[in-house]
């Protein structure tokens, strides 16, 4: 079963997209052949607090439920957000986002690392975002910049429970991530494939033979990018890495520490 | 899957003629060891893809012994020799432009004339000259002359400087257009970096400019809003250096719903249109193939009950 663990509803703050909506993405879904969702609620990623984001995000999936999967946001800077996470654990979050640069927060960030530990007690992945858009692209106000390894690293050292996906990295970082960690921190790092090159630079190719598909899930990044990107890229494949199975999402639960 | 079997099967952008109208190519004097692997990945995903003709040009060295956006008029004739020996090596499925820096004047002219005698097809401009310079004119005129399209290199929407390069914007690209409406110009990359929304309202009046799609970017949006701009007889398919961008944005143009001709178009008529006549290999047989084909299925369809 694939899902598209790359995934938002809502307007984007710098550039107007077409539909964002959950009807319009279950009919994108079915025409890729994709059976659901990791989704996100876009505009929280640039809202102060984004716990209305949330309740905006579970309300808007409702009704697709067991197809789109909620991934809201926790802000571990805010106070009483393990209360929200505790809520939203409640409310069927699959995994939470949080969007580090975007919220002024460096790679040192304790409260990042908090964060971290506490997804980690309670079995769910963490999902970073490294871009929303190309630099060479971005508004005047975007000034957040990209994720960095060492933000990533920090987070992936911060428990041996911290699971953590990120979204729409180049081979660049993923190489600088992984290599930099030892091997049991690399093993709770996974990656989607929305913005890794295909041909003729094989970035993809030599990612699936160094790092292995496992460290990989499939993922899209609409309704800002076209969802044909992956599809395209996993058909363009060389012959001996085409086929290769990339990991599930589900690889990236665990048992819980506690009880919801 | 053995080789002979992937490319046995069908083509995934569907079939009829496809032409990329935005390559590159490597060679062994760019300072890389593996110059060989993108240049064999490119053919070897050209076939999977479907593409009847890659136009493809070399700036210089690639910043080996010159930079690649100003490269000397050593490394310009040294890259087209290079890739002029690929077409050679390939006549079946390259063609090359003929790559110059309109910084030496007299040597791009003369660089122009030979490589179009050896058989360049267009003419390639980077990033060594604002594109609204009078430098350029000259080369503009030749073009027109010869009737060889001027691809070229653009950064969407120009708001700073970038170094090692002079970048040339949609509103820098239309002012040279506007001189010289003898001229078909290919402006490149409207996925390749920069807000293409700038580039769409800047070159939009001008029937002598044509968008290739092509570039890493996938920005949902983009294909619609240049459609509503130009239309699709003003588009140029084309990957630049990430081809499965390239199926994805044939595969988006499906979904937006273009009629079979504005598929057609954008695939390979318009090419055909702005470059030299005949000049692009297996074009002609491919699409008599393909209209056949089409002519059948609509035949087919309108005699069921």
């Amino acid at each position: 079963m694939t899902i598209d663990a790359n995934v938002f509803i809502g307007q984007y703050p710098f550039r107007y997209l077409p539909h964002p909506d959950p009807d319009v993405l279950v009919r994108v879904l079915e025409r890729e052949g994709v059976e659901g969702a990791w989704v996100g609620h876009l505009p929280s990623a640039f809202y102060r607090d984004p716990y209305a984001g949330n309740d905006a995000l579970f309300a808007a999936l409702d009704p697709h439920a067991g197809r789109l999967h909620p991934v809201p946001a926790i802000h571990p800077g805010w106070p009483g957000w393990e209360r929200y996470l505790r809520e939203a654990l409640r409310r069927g979050a699959v995994a939470i986002r949080a969007y580090p640069p975007q919220w002024g927060m460096g790679p040192h960030a304790g409260a990042m690392a908090d964060l971290a530990r506490a997804c980690g007690d309670d079995g769910v992945p963490l999902v970073l975002t490294t871009r929303f858009e190309d630099p060479r692209q971005r508004h005047a106000l975007d000034g957040a910049g990209d994720l960095s390894g060492a933000a990533i690293r920090a987070i992936a050292r911060a428990d041996a429970r911290v699971r953590v996906l990120v979204t729409s990295a180049g081979r660049g970082l993923v190489e600088e991530v992984h290599w930099g960690l030892t091997p049991s921190e690399r093993s709770r790092v996974w990656w989607d494939i929305s913005w890794i090159w295909g041909p003729p630079s094989d970035d993809l190719a030599h990612l699936l033979r160094s790092v292995g598909a496992d460290r990989f899930v499939y993922g899209s990044g609409w309704p800002l990018r076209l969802t044909q990107t992956p599809r395209a890229n996993l058909a363009l494949l060389p012959d001996d890495v085409i086929g290769l199975e990339l990991a599930s999402v589900a690889n990236l639960q665990h048992e819980s520490n506690t009880s919801n | 899957m053995a080789a002979d079997e992937r490319s046995a099967r069908a083509p995934l952008a569907g079939g009829g003629p496809l032409v990329d109208a935005h390559a590159h190519f490597f060679h062994s004097r760019c300072g890389r060891s593996d110059w060989q692997a993108p240049n064999e990945s490119r053919l070897a995903a050209g076939e999977r893809i479907g593409i009847t003709v890659h136009i493809a040009s070399v700036l210089g060295s690639w910043g080996h012994t010159s930079p690649i956006y100003f490269p000397s008029p050593r490394d310009v004739s040294m890259g087209n020799d290079e890739m002029l020996s690929i077409q050679a090596r390939e006549p079946g499925r390259v063609r090359c432009y003929a790559t110059v820096n309109p910084n030496d004047t007299a040597h791009a002219l003369e660089e122009i004339a030979r490589c179009a005698e050896r058989g360049a097809i267009g003419i390639k401009l980077a990033a060594s000259r604002r594109a609204d310079d009078p430098l350029l004119d000259p080369i503009a005129e030749l073009a027109a002359r010869l009737g060889l399209p001027v691809l070229h290199h653009i950064w969407q929407h120009r708001t700073r400087e970038w170094p090692n390069q002079e970048i040339s914007d949609g509103v820098d690209l239309g002012r040279l257009a506007a001189r010289h409406p003898r001229t078909h110009f290919i402006l490149a990359h409207i996925g390749g970096g920069g807000d293409y929304r700038h580039t769409f309202p800047a070159v939009e009046d001008l029937p002598n400019v044509h968008l290739d799609i092509s570039g890493s970017g996938v920005d949902r949006g983009m294909l619609d809003d240049a459609l509503r701009a130009v239309g699709a007889e003003r588009l140029i398919w084309g990957c630049d250096i990430t081809m499965e961008t390239g199926l994805a944005k044939l595969w988006a143009l499906e979904v937006i719903g273009l009629a079979d001709d504005q598929m057609a178009a954008v695939r390979w008529r318009n090419a055909a249109r702005i470059f030299p006549e005949g000049s692009l290999p297996g074009i002609a047989a491919g699409a008599a193939a393909h209209d056949a084909a089409q002519d059948a299925a609509t035949t087919a369809s309108t005699a069921a009950p």
